[in-house]
């Protein structure tokens, strides 16, 4: 019960803290925001002629097509910059004293991404009231709104244990590249810009496999209440927890070592 | 003369260090180079459609897109100047270097050196891998030397800013966060489609006043038009004006950093 307790009381302490210094750190928080805000101002916006490509047929139109691109991908970056969070705490000595003083080290990790969750889950309540005012389009049930936005906000954890495993790694705030670029490469090798349908060549075959795919794709469908690849979706979150969880987990132990 | 050694040689120490530790960080300059080159080939192949659409400028879009990758360069030189010295900050290298003769513009000046030399690597890769890509350079050699010293002006201004940013902030999180923003410019500019097929009014607005969309068309001209002096007149004109903004933010912000230390 003790033992239950302690971990937890690390978890919320060490989440609380990365909230409260995200919130009191303009120079952090502002980041977080306006890029998800301005990446869908630019693609809902600057592409928006490409609602006119023969076979695009997305029935919200373009811009709620793109809305969910910029909700994942704000979700995730909101994993990766905790990432950024947890190797400035390495380079200031801090996260040396987290280790000495949490016995359960796992709380360090949890801690981390629940406070990853946190950031994330501000960041999409600022880019949905944004979109909802440049003409998002809800057709689908509150239900599947309510999936869509769940399946975002959890797609966060990805992003989190994968910049985490990097962080823990190298425990320096060079590698930052290390943690947002492969993301970056994985988002847009999914359909951004198009839907998969109007993919060809080489980018339609990486496409057809790429995980984020399945989580567009089911977001798109929820949004607009049509059947997709929901099950699929949610069997992405679950092995990709597993998988990135080894990985920070490991990452971890490596950072109690060295 | 007054115990200060010449500013040339503070430049050339600082500027050695800098391009040192670059080149000596992997973890940084392989995704920096690499990045751009993936996102190029992403790009171009995710938006191949927009060749269908009436107005499309290029016969490729793989040849209209490859301006993307020097101004992904130029975004990575803001970052990594920044984070170097915010790392320097962090470490109390910089209080260290504030108790020496050091001027503080030789401290700016040399510290942009990695930038520089970085900038150019970048560039040859992203030429390299452009060319293997299919693409043609319209102007020739000589639109690949105009490149190249575009490349170098906008490695000064970006990395500049960079500084700035981690002179007034003494934290690479916070330089970090401006890679989205700086990203985030470049995708509110021409860079996907031209002025002509942008419909929505005020996104061309926006990329029509964005000073990334001036730097995009000069560069994007030599590569798939030829000769436009006017364009590369405007786009270095603009790419001057960065890094003059750039360094005087530096340097107010070298000020208000050395008074607090």
């Amino acid at each position: 019960m003790t033992r239950r307790r302690g971990w937890t009381s690390a978890v919320a302490g060490i989440a609380s803290r990365q909230t409260r210094v995200l919130l009191k750190s303009p120079a952090l928080l502002v980041p977080s925001l306006l890029f998800p805000m301005l990446f869908f101002a630019a693609l809902a916006g600057g592409l928006a002629e490409l609602a006119r490509v023969p076979g695009f047929d997305y029935p919200a139109g373009y811009t709620s097509f793109q809305f969910v691109f910029v909700l994942f991908q704000a979700s995730m970056f909101g994993g990766v910059f905790t990432g950024f969070a947890a190797a400035r705490d390495f380079e200031s000595g801090f996260a040396r004293r987290l280790l000495l003083a949490v016995p359960h080290r796992s709380a360090i990790l949890v801690g981390y991404v629940v406070s990853a969750m946190v950031r994330a889950a501000i960041i999409m309540a600022f880019v949905t009231v944004v979109a909802l005012l440049a003409g998002l389009d809800l057709i689908g049930s509150p239900l599947d709104v309510g999936l869509l936005f769940a399946l975002a906000l959890l797609s966060n954890i990805l992003g989190s244990l994968w910049a985490l495993g990097i962080a823990l790694r190298f425990r320096t705030m060079n590698v930052a590249p290390l943690m947002q670029v492969p993301f970056f490469v994985l988002l847009f090798l999914a359909p951004v810009y198009v839907p998969l349908d109007l993919l060809s060549g080489w980018i339609r075959e990486i496409a057809d496999v790429n995980p984020v795919t399945f989580l567009l794709e089911a977001g798109r469908a929820l949004l607009v209440g049509e059947a997709g690849p929901v099950g699929t979706a949610w069997l992405v979150i679950l092995i990709g927890g597993i998988i990135l969880g080894i990985w920070s987990l490991t990452a971890l132990r490596s950072a109690e070592r060295g | 003369m007054n115990g200060s050694p010449a500013l040339a040689l503070q430049v050339g120490a600082i500027g050695w260090r800098s391009v040192r530790r670059t080149l000596r960080q992997p973890a940084t300059i392989i995704p920096a180079i690499a990045f751009p080159i993936i996102m190029l080939f992403v790009t171009s192949a995710g938006l191949r459609a927009s060749e269908s659409l009436p107005g499309f400028p290029s016969v490729s879009y793989f040849d209209f897109a490859l301006v993307i990758t020097f101004m992904q360069g130029a975004i990575f030189a803001t970052a990594g100047a920044g984070t170097d010295l915010a790392a320097d900050i962090e470490s109390g290298f910089l209080d260290r270097l504030a108790l020496t003769p050091m001027s503080g513009a030789g401290l700016v000046i040399g510290q942009l050196g990695g930038a520089v030399v970085f900038g150019v690597l970048q560039a040859t890769f992203y030429l390299a891998a452009g060319l293997i890509g299919g693409a043609t350079i319209a102007a020739g050699v000589g639109g690949v030397l105009v490149i190249y010293a575009m490349v170098i002006v906008m490695a000064i201004g970006f990395g500049a800013i960079g500084i700035a940013a981690a002179l007034r902030t003494g934290s690479g999180e916070a330089v970090q966060g401006l890679f989205p923003i700086m990203f985030t410019l470049l995708f509110l500019s021409t860079v996907n489609l031209p002025l002509d097929l942008i419909p929505v009014d005020w996104f061309r607005w926006i990329a029509t006043v964005n000073p990334i969309s001036f730097l995009i068309d000069a560069i994007r001209s030599l590569i798939i038009t030829g000769w436009e002096p006017s364009v590369l007149l405007v786009g270095f004109a603009v790419a001057l004006g960065i890094m003059v903004l750039g360094v005087a933010l530096a340097a107010v912000a070298l000020r208000g950093r050395l008074l607090r230390t």
